[in-house]
């Protein structure tokens, strides 16, 4: 026991120097050897929401300092709580949020930084990666691994968008992207469950085999007959009344399409369901110990399976987000890795789903920041922008963030009376 | 004896066997019902099977002529040179096979290296460096472009096995993120001054010297050149690593049973950094090869998909080095004539792809093909299989 908890304040320890460092480094770097020269202006006013601020005009170096401030205060807080051995997660947070701002204070210095839009596209990037973290998080929470997230977001937007141009409808395209995914996860399932295939390999093998039958039918049927394959019609924006008319959240999370309120409903549904009803129980027992659930009468194979299922089902919603959720056509390999971000979303959130919605948003975050900034004409490469996202992922799997621990039985098959 | 070894044979090549003709007629399937064609005659059966069998026919009939030998070629030239797509295929294999070793090698020790692809990006980036900036003799130059290669995805591989080795991350996590820092690192570095070719605004590096070249094998109609015998050299290599070596086998110790080889005394820190240094040398020297031997600049989409074929290339040839070869030529083989077969019958080159899939997915389920034929009992050497994130 003594030695688990060792463990934990070595890791809260690796945690803490490095949040201060940094706070430290972002309050002498951006705050007084390079400051920036000029105002910087941040916009909060997006849509037609209703106004407190609209803008917020701050000299650079100034608010640098101030960000930097509380991002150093914050990390005494850090270290109090270390010394106390209590979690440090809240005020590693503030930090983070400090270095941040501070950051974008510098690096926008003379020029208008659109802070609604900014979270607004945020959370739109994240869209996929919340589907696409979700379908892993029932998997591995079953104890099947699922690398194949790439492949059942791309087949779900492909076949979606194929569907919604032959029928002109979107909600066909919505339908269909579901079963899509879930034919993915049908050969995930029959090959890891039925067959014993290693789940890593054929996860991969998914993936090639999705990414090169889209491939061949772009270029053999959705290119030369365009018209009829691929000009998906797309959703709208719902404005939910009143709620969309909040300043700043109004129009980041009540403006928006129908796949993005899915996403709402689905992220709540799995977090309610896997700690609150019988069947997350049980999801949990074969993901962590099925010898122990199959003794209590729970057919390991047969849930494993069904929870695949529906895996593929919700990274499907995620596909349709790609084409009737957002641009309408489909492009070749227009999920571009996202499946593999969520994947890394899904383990930086240490296989909860929580914590894999606020790894997903942080890579959209990311994501959208670089674009903003590259937009606004920001000096720093916008090439070692974009690997923020994966930086931070290592960063986060060689335990900086705290422990992060699979499913105990994940990726390993299931055989009654076998070594496990 | 004599009979009780062919049979084993043949029980042998039984499963990768069947699996190509299920993974073959499966391509051949979609080619033929995604020909509009032959989609126009489903009214009348026979006509409908026909014509699809022509698609399927002259599908892969191009398929052969862009890998293997096209008689086309020979009119007006030699005879030899109806042996160009063969050329293509060893020129296409190369890179494979020192990728595919790469993650071969990881496999040995219980490692999934996804990593090729970026190792091969440094491999490619240290190579071209050196063979452009720098003015060296004949040999020299070609030896020190291909160890600056090998060194700097060595390192780049070896951060893997660091990171591994210390905190007990995933080596899949760690060199997917990996690849997607190398491909970012490559499109900016091609940006810099030290890289941009004068005069040019893409990015695309200076060519490398005329010294730093890989000599060409069979004159200068053919692009075949001397990268494939050190490809076939480092697979000699792996195989003497393997087996004939003390460290070979504390990596094959590990890859069978990490506790077990701690608890006979072996460092399993020290095996896995040391091994994902050697794959990354491995990937890395892929890539020297091809920039050096075929495209002598380096450019943003140098890696094509080098790396990640090489997973089903390992995958193919079973970790072992001699299969990683076959697999290699195969799949450089198909690549080959899967373009020719685009350009001459419209079939889109990404159906390669879908067979490379098919291929391994069979290979790794002997129970599925087992079961598809239904055939009792299939030899087959167990299975390879990755580590789950707690392994």
């Amino acid at each position: 026991m003594s030695e688990i908890r060792s463990n934990i304040q070595k890791r809260r320890l690796r945690g803490v120097s490095v949040i201060s460092a940094l706070s430290v480094l972002s309050l002498i770097f951006f705050g007084f050897v390079s400051p920036g020269k000029d105002k910087t202006t941040f916009g909060f006013v997006l849509n037609n929401e209703w106004v407190i601020l609209k803008e917020w005009v701050i000299a650079a170096a100034t608010g640098a300092r101030i960000f930097s401030l509380i991002s150093v205060i914050a990390s005494l807080f850090a270290i109090l709580a270390y010394r106390k051995r209590a979690q440090i997660i809240v005020p590693v947070a503030f930090a983070t949020f400090g270095i941040f701002m501070s950051f974008i204070t510098w690096a926008a210095s003379g020029k208008f930084i659109p802070f609604t839009g900014l979270l607004q596209g945020a959370l739109l990037l994240a869209v996929p990666l919340v589907f696409g973290s979700m379908s892993g998080l029932i998997c591995e929470r079953s104890g099947v691994i699922n690398i194949a997230i790439e492949g059942q977001l791309l087949a779900s937007a492909f076949v979606s968008g194929v569907v919604a141009s032959l029928t002109h409808k979107t909600i066909w395209g919505l339908i269909a992207a579901p079963i899509a995914g879930a034919a993915i996860s049908f050969l995930l399932a029959t090959f890891s469950i039925k067959f014993s295939v290693d789940q890593v390999i054929l996860g991969f093998v998914l993936n090639v085999l999705v990414i090169g039958l889209t491939d061949f039918l772009y270029k053999k049927l959705l290119v030369p007959y365009q018209a009829t394959w691929n000009t998906a019609p797309t959703f709208g924006h719902i404005d939910i009344p009143i709620l969309s008319k909040l300043p700043i959240l109004g129009p980041i999370l009540f403006s928006q399409s129908v796949v993005v309120y899915l996403m709402f409903a689905i992220v709540a549904t799995i977090t309610f369901a896997l700690f609150k009803t019988k069947w997350g129980l049980r999801t949990r027992a074969i993901g962590e110990h099925p010898t122990a659930a199959d003794t209590v009468g729970i057919d390991v194979n047969k849930l494993r399976f069904k929870n695949v299922m529906i895996a593929g089902l919700i990274a499907g919603v995620g596909g349709a987000y790609y084409t009737v959720g957002s641009v309408g056509a489909f492009g070749k390999e227009m999920t571009a890795g996202a499946g593999f971000i969520a994947l890394a979303a899904l383990i930086f959130g240490k296989w909860s789903p929580l914590g894999a919605v606020f790894a997903a948003l942080l890579f959209g975050f990311a994501d959208n920041l670089q674009s903003t900034l590259t937009i606004i004409g920001v000096s720093i490469p916008s090439e070692f922008m974009l690997m923020v996202p994966y930086i931070a992922t290592i960063i986060a799997v060689t335990g900086l963030v705290g422990r992060v621990r699979a499913p105990a039985a994940d990726g390993v098959p299931y055989q009654r009376g076998g070594a496990h | 004896m004599m009979r009780n070894s062919l049979s084993k044979f043949g029980q042998g090549i039984k499963l990768p066997g069947l699996s190509f003709l299920l993974a073959f007629t499966l391509t051949g399937l979609i080619i033929a019902i995604s020909d509009a064609k032959v989609l126009a005659k489903i009214s009348s059966p026979f006509e409908f099977i026909k014509s699809a069998g022509a698609a399927v026919g002259n599908a892969y009939l191009a398929l052969f002529q862009g890998s293997v030998f096209d008689v086309n070629l020979t009119k007006g030239h030699s005879f030899l040179q109806g042996f160009y797509p063969l050329s293509e295929t060893i020129v296409t294999a190369t890179p494979l096979i020192l990728t595919g070793l790469s993650v071969a090698l990881a496999f040995k020790s219980g490692l999934f290296n996804i990593g090729a692809q970026g190792q091969f990006i440094f491999g490619a980036i240290g190579a071209s460096y050196v063979g452009f900036h720098f003015q060296l003799p004949i040999g020299i130059h070609i030896l020190a472009a291909a160890f600056a290669g090998a060194l700097c995805a060595a390192i780049w591989g070896g951060i893997v096995g660091l990171l591994k080795a210390k905190t007990g991350a995933h080596e899949v996590i760690l060199t997917i993120m990996m690849n997607y820092i190398a491909s970012y690192f490559i499109l900016w570095i091609l940006k810099t001054k030290q890289f941009l070719r004068p005069g040019r605004i893409d990015p695309i590096a200076p060519e490398v010297n005329e010294n730093a070249r890989l000599p060409l094998l069979a004159g200068d109609n053919f692009r075949i050149n001397i990268g494939i015998f050190i490809a076939l050299g480092a697979a000699l290599f792996v195989w003497w690593l393997l087996t004939k070596t003390t460290v070979g086998f504390k990596f094959r110790a590990v890859g069978a049973n990490s506790q077990a080889a701690r608890t006979a005394g072996i460092s399993v820190p020290f095996v896995i950094t040391s091994t994902m240094m050697i794959c990354g040398a491995l990937a890395g020297l892929g890539g020297a090869v091809h920039v050096l031997g075929s495209e002598h600049a380096l450019n943003a989409d140098i890696a094509g998909s080098f790396g990640f074929d090489a997973i089903t290339v390992a995958l193919l040839g079973r970790a072992q080095p001699l299969g990683t070869v076959f697999a290699a030529l195969l799949f450089g083989a198909l690549h080959a004539g899967g373009r020719t077969m685009q350009s001459s019958t419209g079939v889109p080159l990404d159906i390669v792809l879908v067979t490379q899939a098919l291929i391994v997915l069979f290979i790794a389920a002997p129970t599925f093909v087992r079961y598809i034929f239904r055939l009792k009992k299939l030899n087959s050497s167990a299975s390879l299989t990755s580590k789950g994130w707690n392994g």
